[in-house]
C-alpha cells in the first residue's frame, strides 16, 4: 500500500473492547487530541495526530466493537466509521485470540487496507499462549506485528511497517468465518498448561461475593482517601499559597477601583474592609478562587482515582457485584459507571447512559443520575460548607442523596412499562495500569474542567451580581417565598442560589454562606442544590439524548422529588 | 449428564453442548466466544437472583441467569 500524497488518510485504531486500544492511542498520538461527537449522535469520537512520512495524519479510536453488527449506538459507531481511505490498525488481544479474529475476518472483508497489531503479546508467554506470527501473517495475508502497547514494544516496528497494511481477499458467511477461525487458530496457536497467577487469584476473590463485597467496600474507601489525600494536598500547599500571594495584587486593584459598579462586578463586596475569597462573588476573586483553588484540586482527584480504577479493570467487577440492586431499580449493573462518572461530573455520567442497551434503563440512569449524583464541584463546595460541623451533616446530605436514589429507582421500575433484559458483559483480566495513559486522561479530563466549567463559573459569578443589582432576587424570592420558606424552610434569598445553580452548582452552594444559615437549613439546601435540576450542560445532554418527551418526563420527577425529599428534611430535622 | 450452566457447581470446569434460544441469543453469546465446543470454568453465583461469572479463554463473562439456563454444559471428570 502507498500512502497517498494530498488525501487525507485516516488510521483507525479498531478492535474488540478491552484489547488496549487507548494504550496504544495514548502511544501514537501526543498531547493534541480532540474528543468530539460522531455526526448526529452523542457517542464520543477520540483523535490525534501522528507524524507519518513527514505530515499529520488523524489517528482515530474507534468504540471498541466484537463484530461488525452492532448492538448499540457506539458499536453502530464502529461500523459507520470506516471509510475507502482508511487504514485500520486492527488491535488484537493475543491472550484471546479466538474471540478477536472473528472482527478481523469481518475487518478483512471491508477492502480496506489493514494491519494486525497482536497486543498484550507478554502476557500469551505467562498464560502458556504460543502463537506463530509467521503463520498467522500467512493465513490472513496481512501484516501481524507483537505489540504490547503497555511497555511499548512493537509500537514502532507496527508504525515502521503500515505501508505493507492491505486490503483482505475473502469473505464469508457468519458460520464458516468461525470454522475458519478454528482452522486458523488450530494451525497459529497451542496452549500449554499454566499456573494461576496471584492477579488471576485476586481475580476470582474480587468476584465472589463472600470476598467481594469486602473488597469492594476496600477500593471505594481507597479511592476516597486517594481523592481527600490529593486534593487536599494540592489545596494547602499549592493553590491555596498561590491565592496568598495573589491577595495584596488584588487589594492594591480594589482599592485603585475604589467603590462602584465595576468594582461589585470584578471584585464583589468587602467584608470588614477585606476581600473574603469565598463570600466577596466578584469576578476576580470568588470567580477565580472557586473554580480553582477549591473545586479544580478535587476534579484532579477524582479523576486520578477513577482513571486508576478504569484502567485496572475493576469497574465491571463492581457492576456484576451491584447487578441484583441495581436491577431492582430497573437497570443493569454496568449502570454503576455512568454513576460513578456522573461524581466527577454529570456531563460525561449522562453520556455514558449510552452504554446501556434499551431505553428504559437510558431513562431510569439518567433521571437518577441527574436527581441524585452531585458533581465533584458540587462535593467540593459541600465539604468545604459542611465540613466545619463535623461529618454528621456530610453523612445526612449523602445519606437522603443515597435513599432517594434507591426510592426513585425502586418506584420507576415498578411503574415504568417493560423489563430489564439480562445482563452479559466482559469481565477482562486484571491490568496495571499505563501510566502515560492514566495520566493523559487526567490531563484531558482537567482540561475540559477548565475549558467549560471556568468559563460557566465566571459566568455564574456575574449573574450573581446581575442578578442582585437588578433586584431580580427579591423579586423571584418573594413570588417564590411559599416553596422556598413554606414547603424548605430557607430564607427567601436562597432563590437566588437555585437560580445559578441553573449555571453552576459550586458557586450555587458557596452563596449559601454569607445567608448565615443554620446547619439544619445548609442540609436541606444542598440537597435541594442537587436535586432540584441538573446544571446546564448537563441538561443539554440529557435532552439530546432522552428527547423532549423524555426530558419532561424527567424534570418533572426532578422537581416532585426534591419538593417531597425537601420537605421531608424540613419536617424531620 | 448436560446441564444448564446456572446449576453447575461453582469452581468446576464444562464444556458446552447445547445452546438454547433464538439466533439473536446464540450471537450475542458468540461474541463473547460461548459456542458448542468451547470450555469454560464457572466461578459463582451472585445471590439474591444475581448474575453467573463464568471464565473462558483468557476473560470472564458475567450473565443473567436467564441465559446461563440456555447454555448446556458437561461437566469435565
Amino acid at each position: 500500500m502507498h500512502i497517498r500524497s494530498g488525501r487525507a488518510m485516516r488510521l483507525l485504531l479498531m478492535g474488540n473492547p478491552n484489547a488496549g486500544k487507548s494504550s496504544f492511542f495514548s502511544r501514537l498520538t501526543g498531547l493534541n487530541v480532540t474528543i468530539s461527537n460522531y455526526p448526529g449522535t452523542t457517542v464520543e469520537i477520540k483523535k490525534g495526530k501522528m507524524k507519518l512520512h513527514g505530515t499529520l495524519v488523524d489517528v482515530i479510536d474507534v468504540p471498541g466493537t466484537y463484530n461488525l453488527e452492532p448492538t448499540c449506538k457506539a458499536e453502530k459507531v464502529a461500523v459507520d466509521i470506516i471509510q475507502p481511505d482508511d487504514v485500520i490498525i486492527n488491535i488484537i488481544d493475543s491472550t484471546n485470540l479466538e474471540r478477536n479474529l472473528y472482527l478481523t475476518l469481518q475487518l478483512l472483508e471491508k477492502n480496506i487496507p489493514i494491519i494486525i497489531a497482536m497486543n498484550f503479546w507478554n502476557e500469551t508467554r505467562h498464560n502458556g499462549i504460543n502463537i506463530d506470527i509467521k503463520q498467522l501473517e500467512k493465513e490472513l495475508n496481512v501484516p501481524v506485528i507483537p505489540t504490547s502497547a503497555i511497555t511499548g514494544e512493537g509500537v514502532k516496528k507496527l508504525v515502521s511497517r503500515l505501508d505493507e497494511a492491505t486490503p483482505g481477499t475473502i469473505s464469508y458467511s457468519d458460520e464458516e468465518r468461525w470454522g475458519e477461525i478454528g482452522e486458523i487458530v488450530k494451525k497459529a496457536q497451542n496452549i500449554h498448561y499454566k499456573k494461576h497467577t496471584i492477579l488471576e487469584k485476586l481475580e476470582d476473590l474480587s468476584i465472589k461475593p463472600s470476598t467481594g463485597i469486602p473488597i469492594a467496600f476496600f477500593i471505594i474507601a481507597l479511592m476516597f482517601t486517594i481523592v481527600r489525600s490529593v486534593s487536599e494536598g494540592l489545596i494547602s500547599y499549592i493553590f491555596d499559597p498561590i491565592f496568598d500571594l495573589y491577595l495584596p495584587i488584588v487589594e492594591i486593584f480594589s482599592a485603585f477601583l475604589g467603590q462602584g459598579f465595576l468594582h461589585t462586578i470584578l471584585i464583589g463586596t468587602l467584608f470588614d474592609g477585606n476581600i473574603d475569597y469565598i463570600q466577596s462573588m466578584g469576578l476576580l476573586t470568588t470567580g477565580i478562587y472557586v473554580p480553582i483553588a477549591m473545586v479544580l484540586p478535587y476534579i484532579f482527584g477524582f479523576y486520578l482515582a477513577l482513571g486508576l480504577l478504569e484502567d485496572s479493570g475493576y469497574l465491571p467487577r463492581l457492576a456484576t457485584l451491584v447487578d441484583t440492586l441495581l436491577h431492582k431499580l430497573g437497570m443493569h449493573g454496568v449502570a454503576i459507571v455512568p454513576m460513578m462518572l456522573g461524581l466527577g461530573c454529570n456531563v460525561p455520567g449522562a453520556l455514558a447512559v449510552r452504554i446501556l442497551n434499551t431505553p428504559r434503563q437510558r431513562f431510569i440512569a439518567s433521571t437518577l443520575m441527574a436527581i441524585t449524583v452531585p458533581c465533584a464541584a458540587q462535593m467540593a463546595m459541600i465539604f468545604g460548607l459542611l465540613g466545619k460541623y463535623g461529618i454528621q451533616g456530610i453523612a445526612t446530605v449523602f445519606s437522603t442523596l443515597f435513599l432517594t436514589w434507591l426510592i426513585i429507582g425502586l418506584l420507576l421500575n415498578k411503574f415504568m412499562k417493560g423489563t430489564t433484559p439480562e445482563t452479559f458483559i466482559e469481565i477482562p483480566p486484571y491490568r496495571l495500569p499505563y501510566m502515560k495513559g492514566v495520566i493523559k486522561k487526567l490531563w484531558m479530563r482537567t482540561l475540559s474542567f477548565i475549558t467549560s466549567g471556568l468559563p460557566f463559573v465566571l459566568l455564574g459569578v456575574l449573574t450573581v451580581n446581575i442578578l442582585y443589582v437588578s433586584g431580580i432576587v427579591s423579586y423571584v424570592a418573594a413570588i417564590t417565598a411559599p416553596i422556598i420558606t413554606g414547603i424548605l424552610g430557607l430564607p427567601q434569598e436562597a432563590v437566588g442560589a437555585m437560580i445559578v445553580g441553573f449555571l453552576r452548582k459550586d458557586v450555587a452552594i458557596g452563596m449559601l454562606i454569607p445567608l448565615g444559615l443554620t446547619l439544619k437549613q445548609l442540609i436541606i439546601a444542598s440537597v435541594v442544590l442537587t436535586m432540584y435540576f441538573p446544571c446546564v450542560a448537563t441538561f443539554i445532554v440529557l435532552f439530546k439524548e432522552l428527547g423532549t418527551k423524555g426530558i419532561i418526563k424527567s424534570v418533572g420527577i426532578m422537581i416532585l422529588s426534591t419538593l417531597i425529599v425537601g420537605g421531608i428534611l424540613n419536617f424531620v430535622l | 449428564m448436560e446441564i444448564p450452566l446456572l446449576y453447575l457447581q461453582a469452581g468446576k470446569r464444562a464444556t458446552i453442548k447445547k445452546l438454547d434460544g433464538g439466533i439473536g441469543c446464540h450471537k450475542k453469546l458468540a461474541s463473547l466466544n460461548l459456542r458448542i465446543g468451547k470450555t469454560i470454568k464457572k466461578i459463582t453465583v451472585l445471590p439474591f437472583n444475581g448474575p453467573v461469572v463464568v471464565k473462558i479463554d483468557n476473560t470472564s463473562v458475567s450473565m443473567g441467569r436467564g441465559l446461563a439456563e440456555c447454555i448446556f454444559v458437561q461437566e469435565e471428570l
